[in-house]
């Protein structure tokens, strides 16, 4: 069980009851990063983080000094921070939000003058009351620190950063639907072109979005330089990143780890992360990225946590969130609640997403309730198959936002998988597994 | 006439001067009106129309988007339960047909006093405490039926008033540096947005 002695990068403060506060975050170095960072001139602080070659961590995984190359020249541009973590069994933001919130706002002011950015948003969603207090507070002391607010420890940089609360709504996760919502709105994704808000972004401004854990990654590429960071993990997939493990394991919870050079067995096994599967049951599939990957089976559990790995074996790493099914799970009954969520929080705009989301969600609750039909499992793959053709991965795009082709994949996973479970619950009139 | 109070009003201004755009602080303005009123009533969403600059039918036409935001009466304690994919797998839907029981409203229902309202939430972001149960959007971590009962207990006997306030408001620290901003700065900023605007507007209509 391969657990390496990579250093802890943004969890490192995690363990001290009183991580959130300043106090605590000035003694354990705190700031120390973006006094350096605002020592170097911002192009320098940029190829620091290119060096890291730091791929964003919200879940598209753009490399973020890529991003911030991007972005057009112009009088006026944005920095906005996406902490409106709502993606199904993701909760590493969550945990970074009240329990290091100064690290945010550190990362967030060296990105802030490496874009030299004119005012900084941190989106941070609505359902995290405490979240968005501590994240306030953060702010609000950071100011009195001097790192926030006119001439930032006497360097001539000045940024404001607001606190901006999310109201409860999926699609403001996808960062065009999030500036819409910052604008005031309804949280619709926006039509592409310009597909990117280093373009044209909040008030049609050139806008950075980040992840609030790719922010929290810089202090230390700045502090420990971003050859550093490269060195961790493997390829493409540099450093260390926090994985949410949640579902049938013995020990549930946010784990950071190096990338590449683990794997999904030591993550779900190893006794310092997952400790293995819960009341010693077999593990039947997981799902290795958020709701819209598809899932893998024992088979993959060798697999790397890299990107580039975790896409060629035909899925993603997503939003670093896996989810581990015993043998005891209906897997009908996980593709049925998936799809009710897509349902649920899809917006509305494209007709395949908003009703097809509805027709799968139909389909799927009458099998597991006992009403399924002999020809479902065909409707349902031709109205996969409508909403993203050919059921490919990576999907197909057919929609302005990516929710829509992110229906399909759990469905054509259940399927693949299960396709004797979802015969027996059609044949029995009901769910074999109660 | 004016429905926040002059301290509800000036906090607003405050607010809505943080932002390059007024509209911007329609959320938050939504909050804050949420937090004195426990709902959206239709006077505060005419101030706050006003307040940003659009009108009433916008501020409710957004509102109705987001899920945390009530255009009718909402009870004092929102319990949420989340059934999605990780809570799914640890009992979830066990655990909501318990709080149905237990409270005696259906799931979107709410009790006839007005304490406690029970909605099925999507994923609530503390998978590692499913089932996750939020009370008023504070994670509560009450898995069993015995820690809901409790819960549920608490809530009633007031015991829990300090760690969440009654529904509607969200966030108890404010912001309360840089409020006092230099308008010619902002000013400046807006009008360069708005320039930038227009010149993308003729580069169009050009096109």
């Amino acid at each position: 069980m391969a657990v390496t002695d990579a250093p802890r990068i943004v969890t490192a403060r995690l363990h001290h009851e009183d991580s959130h506060t300043l106090e605590r975050f000035l003694a354990t170095g705190g700031y120390d990063g973006l006094r350096k960072a605002l020592a170097m001139t911002p192009e320098a602080v940029a190829a620091e983080v290119d060096a890291a070659s730091l791929l964003g961590r919200g879940g598209a995984g753009f490399p973020a000094g890529r991003k911030w190359s991007m972005l057009r020249k112009a009088p006026v541009t944005y920095l906005v921070v996406n902490g409106d973590e709502s993606e199904p069994a993701t909760f590493k933001d969550h945990l970074l939000i009240e329990g290091d919130p100064h690290q945010i706002v550190e990362g967030t002011i060296i990105a802030a003058y490496a874009v030299q950015a004119s005012q900084v948003f941190i989106y941070v969603r609505g359902e995290f009351a405490l979240g968005l207090e501590r994240m306030q507070q953060a702010v609000n002391d950071a100011y009195d620190a001097g790192a926030i607010g006119n001439d930032i420890f006497s360097s001539g940089f000045s940024v404001d950063v607001v606190v901006h609360p999310g109201a409860g709504a999926y699609i403001c996760g996808d960062e065009t639907g999030l500036l819409e919502s910052l604008e005031g709105k309804r949280g619709f994704p926006r039509i592409k072109p310009p597909y990117f808000p280093a373009v044209m972004g909040l008030y049609g401004q050139p806008t950075v979005v980040n992840n609030v854990e790719t922010m929290s990654n810089l202090p230390w590429i700045i502090l420990h330089g971003g050859a550093a960071f490269a060195a961790l993990g493997a390829g493409r997939s540099t450093g260390t990143r926090l994985f949410a493990l949640s579902g049938h394991v013995r020990r549930p919870g946010a784990f950071e780890v190096e990338m590449v050079k683990t794997t999904f067995r030591d993550l779900i096994y190893a006794p310092l992360y997952g400790g293995g599967i819960r009341g010693g049951g077999e593990l039947k599939a997981f799902i290795p990225g958020g709701a819209s990957s598809p899932w893998f089976g024992p088979a993959e559990l060798d697999l790397a946590l890299g990107q580039d790995e975790v896409q060629a074996a035909g899925s993603m790493l997503g939003s670093g969130s896996v989810v581990v099914m015993d043998q005891s799970t209906c897997l009908v009954r996980v593709a049925w609640r998936i799809t009710k969520f897509f349902a649920r929080e899809s917006c509305g705009q494209c007709t395949p997403c908003r009703e097809g989301s509805g027709w799968l969600e139909r389909i799927l609750y009458r099998i597991e309730h006992g009403s399924g039909r002999a020809e479902d499992l065909e409707v349902l793959l031709d109205v996969c198959d409508n909403i993203s053709p050919g059921l490919h991965w990576p999907p197909e795009q057919t929609t302005i936002c990516p929710l829509g082709p992110s229906i399909p994949p759990s469905i054509n996973s259940a399927l693949t998988m299960g396709r004797d479970e979802f015969l027996v619950h059609i044949k029995e009139g009901g769910c074999p597994l109660g | 006439m004016s429905h926040f109070t002059p301290e509800t009003r000036t906090r607003a201004q405050q607010l809505v001067a943080l932002y390059p755009k007024p509209r911007s602080a329609l959320i938050p303005l939504c909050h804050l009106a949420q937090g004195e009123d426990g709902w959206l009533r239709p006077e505060a969403m005419e101030e706050i129309a006003e307040l940003v600059g659009v009108t009433p039918a916008e501020v409710r036409g957004t509102a109705t988007f987001y899920d945390m935001l009530d255009i009718e009466p909402a009870a004092t304690y929102r319990v949420s339960i989340c059934t999605n994919v990780a809570c799914l797998l640890d009992g979830a839907l066990e655990l909501l047909a318990h709080a149905e029981a237990r409270l005696g409203v259906p799931i979107g229902g709410a009790t006839h006093d007005g304490t406690f309202a029970l909605e099925e939430a999507e994923c609530l972001a503390d998978c590692d405490f499913a089932p996750c149960v939020q009370v008023n959007h504070r994670f509560v971590r009450a898995q069993t039926a015995d820690a809901f009962d409790q819960l549920v207990e608490d809530l009633g006997a007031g015991k829990l008033a300090a760690t969440i306030p009654p529904h509607g408001t969200l966030q108890r620290v404010a912001r309360n540096r840089g409020l006092v901003v230099d308008p010619e700065r902002v000013a400046a900023e807006r009008a360069a947005v708005a320039r930038a605007q227009a010149e993308r507007a003729s580069a169009q209509d050009a096109r």
